[in-house]
């Protein structure tokens, strides 16, 4: 009896998890699935069942350049991630293990900073683009980007870092382990899962960032986010080519994300249950 | 002096000799409309013309460009050397100065031959601003078929009642016919250009000679009442969510007896290849209420324009001459034929014969755009310019806020009267805090 409850109960759970993963899933697969229609087919309403043609594919490739984007979206995206992680490992490190009583504050005020609407400093952050010379260049977005995603990396660090001991590091230590050796010889290997979850969502967000890379960008440094937005059409049907392009956008993150699920998740839930 | 050093000094004189022959790139900011992608792969005359000019695009979508220019011209950021713009923003940039006047094109360029409404919606004390690269009205288009069938003629001047009658009769919404497609989408380039425009023809005004909002007059609310009847009766379902384009598709695909809207749509729905009912689409002026002498004035045209930011006015000059030029125009119409000749701007177009064979749509485009009068919009005084909108910048603000309003009470979540109650009092309130209402 309690077997077969049990067996219902998972039945119902799987069902439910299925449906929940569905219903998160659907906005992508429905553009996949626009994506193959006509544009016709794509204004006239909802159906599942696409005329599986690749015209809007074929339309996008030949309108815009779709290699330029998808560089300057590699390069914004890991090396913000990368320049992040330098940034961020030793913050959370002192963070940790050397924890004063302002140490919540700090944390707590870095990611305040996430909540102010990104437009309220729009004109002075193109201010200083621009009198710097950083418009539409790639050193300038990854900075910005970095900038953007700090507070969300110090913070998943500490997470996991608070998560090893720091008995750990203390034994290192006297064993005669620099600072440096131990941050990158002890710390690091240890929480590799954390950091390369943190590496992951930060590279989807920083790929996905849609606001700073269309306002401070015009060619040069324009990413994959300006590249769907020009398929926009204010007179001419354009969604079938606006999914297109989206697919065109997504695929290289979603590839990466479903290559490294596990990671992700073995990393998110880092110390969760202990 | 070693060799190495030597051949290094010499490289480096070469590449200061060779700087001022370098080429300079345009940056062109545009919108991702048919007749702007067909421009960007036809650039090559006038690449070919001017070795020393390269051009590179960006093309974005109709708000975040206008987000993106404003923000590049407020803080004078030069990223951009031409500006593809319409005419809402032209007056008012201009007087901003923000825009290069077009004092010097060259002598070839033929500005007489640009349509006069369109010439003046786009200067400023006789003075140009921008040239335009395509202008539309608006017009009925109609089912000749469903028309004939439910035995009703829509004259080729159409009043309000002529289009009420055809729509009721044309509708058969057990066969997904419907009498009437109109925008309803909410926003002020979408349902409210159109509801402008048909107040206009009511005899209605957005403001007085005071800017005091003149919703609560009862043209406004004729207007707006017989909107929502024929939508309601004899339009689609779901229409508070349909605008230029979803309408497109529906008129395409043969389930509209009527669409009223702008005259650019007409290529489309008379084009085979994109149209099932392309062979059967007649065209009529755009409506007036009986013994109102006003057509709307619709005039929207996507013109090509120089920041005053931009550092490269020469090679901009000679640009937006080329792209607006008769040349041009020639140059389409040989590759992809006379049809696809950007409209609207150049009245030697409505003079070629071969241009009228192509397009059945010709003659009453260019009537519309003829009568279309933005510097008076209603047959009563007005403050302001603009045919289907007001060209204040306050517009795009009040103008979606109304058109929120307008799109509630398509969706049937509140009534013409509180409707019309609530955009005069949200714009009243506006005005007031933009300091028009002293």
């Amino acid at each position: 009896m309690a077997r077969a409850t049990t067996q219902r109960s998972r039945i119902g759970w799987t069902i439910a998890a299925w449906f929940v993963a569905l219903l998160i899933f659907f906005p992508i697969l429905y553009t996949i699935i626009t994506s193959l229609k006509t544009e016709q087919e794509a204004i006239a309403g909802f159906d599942l069942i696409p005329s599986f043609t690749l015209s809007s594919f074929e339309a996008v490739q030949s309108q815009n350049s779709y290699w330029r984007p998808f560089t300057n979206s590699v390069i914004l995206s890991l090396g913000s991630t990368l320049l992040a992680l330098v940034v961020a490992i030793p913050a959370a490190w002192a963070m940790a293990f050397s924890p004063t009583k302002r140490t919540k504050d700090i944390l707590m005020w870095m990611l305040s900073t996430k909540m102010m609407p990104a437009v309220a400093v729009l004109v002075p952050i193109y201010l200083i683009f621009l009198r710097t010379g950083l418009m539409d260049t790639r050193i300038g977005l990854t900075v910005l980007l970095m900038l953007i995603n700090l507070p969300i990396v110090v913070w998943m660090l500490y997470t996991y870092f608070r998560e090893i001991p720091g008995e750990i590091l203390e034994a290192a230590r006297m064993d005669g382990a620099s600072l440096r050796n131990e941050i990158l010889y002890v710390l690091t290997p240890m929480a590799v899962p954390g950091i390369a979850s943190t590496l992951l969502l930060n590279v989807i967000l920083a790929w996905n960032e849609a606001f700073w890379t269309i306002q401070l960008t015009t060619t040069n440094a324009a990413p994959l986010s300006a590249f769907i937005a020009s398929f926009s059409s204010p007179q001419g049907l354009f969604w079938a080519k606006l999914s297109a392009a989206s697919v065109m956008a997504i695929a290289p993150i979603l590839v990466l994300g479903w290559f490294s699920q596990k990671q992700l998740v073995r990393g998110l839930t880092f110390g969760a249950v202990k | 002096m070693n060799m190495k050093l030597r051949s290094l000094m010499g490289a480096c004189a070469l590449t200061a000799l060779a700087a001022p022959v370098m080429a300079e790139t345009l940056t062109i900011a545009t919108v991702n409309n048919g007749d702007m992608i067909r421009m960007q792969k036809m650039t090559k005359p006038f690449t070919d013309a001017n070795p020393d000019i390269q051009l590179e695009w960006v093309t974005l979508e109709e708000n975040v460009l206008r987000e993106r220019v404003t923000t590049d011209i407020a803080t004078n950021g030069g990223q951009y050397d031409v500006l593809t713009i319409g005419n809402y923003e032209v007056p008012i940039w201009a007087k901003q100065q923000w825009l290069t006047p077009l004092t010097d094109l060259p002598a070839d360029y033929d500005a007489d031959d640009l349509l006069p409404p369109v010439r003046a919606a786009l200067s400023m004390d006789d003075q140009l601003f921008a040239v335009p690269f395509y202008a539309e009205s608006a017009m009925v288009m109609y089912r000749k078929d469903l028309a004939e069938a439910a035995g009703v003629t829509i004259p080729d001047s159409p009043t309000w009642t002529d289009i009420k009658t055809a729509a009721e009769k044309m509708t058969d919404k057990s066969k997904e016919q419907y009498g009437i497609c109109l925008r309803g989408k909410p926003g002020w380039g979408e349902n409210m250009a159109f509801l402008s425009a048909m107040a206009n023809s009511y005899g209605a005004r957005w403001f007085d000679m005071d800017w005091k909002p003149q919703f609560d007059s009862a043209e406004w609310k004729e207007a707006f009442t017989d909107y929502l009847t024929m939508m309601q009766e004899y339009g689609p379902p779901g229409a508070s969510s349909n605008g230029f384009n979803e309408n497109l598709s529906l008129f395409q695909q043969g389930k509209c007896g009527i669409w009223i809207d702008a005259t650019v749509a007409a290529s489309f729905v008379s084009d085979p290849n994109e149209s099932t009912v392309a062979d059967k689409v007649g065209f009529a002026k755009f409506p007036n209420k009986e013994g109102v002498d006003n057509h709307g004035n619709w005039l929207w045209s996507w013109n090509l324009a120089i920041p005053a930011s931009s550092q490269k006015q020469d090679a901009a000059k000679k640009f937006v001459a080329w792209a607006t030029s008769k040349a041009y125009t020639e140059q389409v119409a040989a590759a992809d034929g006379w049809r696809a000749a950007p409209p609207g701007t150049r009245t030697s177009l409505y003079e070629n014969a071969e241009y009228q064979k192509d397009a059945p749509f010709a003659a009453m485009t260019l009537e519309a755009i003829t009568v279309a009068n933005t510097q008076k919009s209603s047959v009563q005084d007005v403050p302001y310019t603009g045919g289907q909108f007001v060209a204040i910048p306050e517009f795009q603000g009040i103008g979606t806020s109304v058109g929120q309003q307008f799109a509630a009470a398509l969706a049937g979540q509140m009534s013409a009267d509180d409707a019309l109650a609530a955009a005069q009092s949200n714009v009243t309130r506006e005005m007031t805090r933009a300091r028009y209402i002293k």
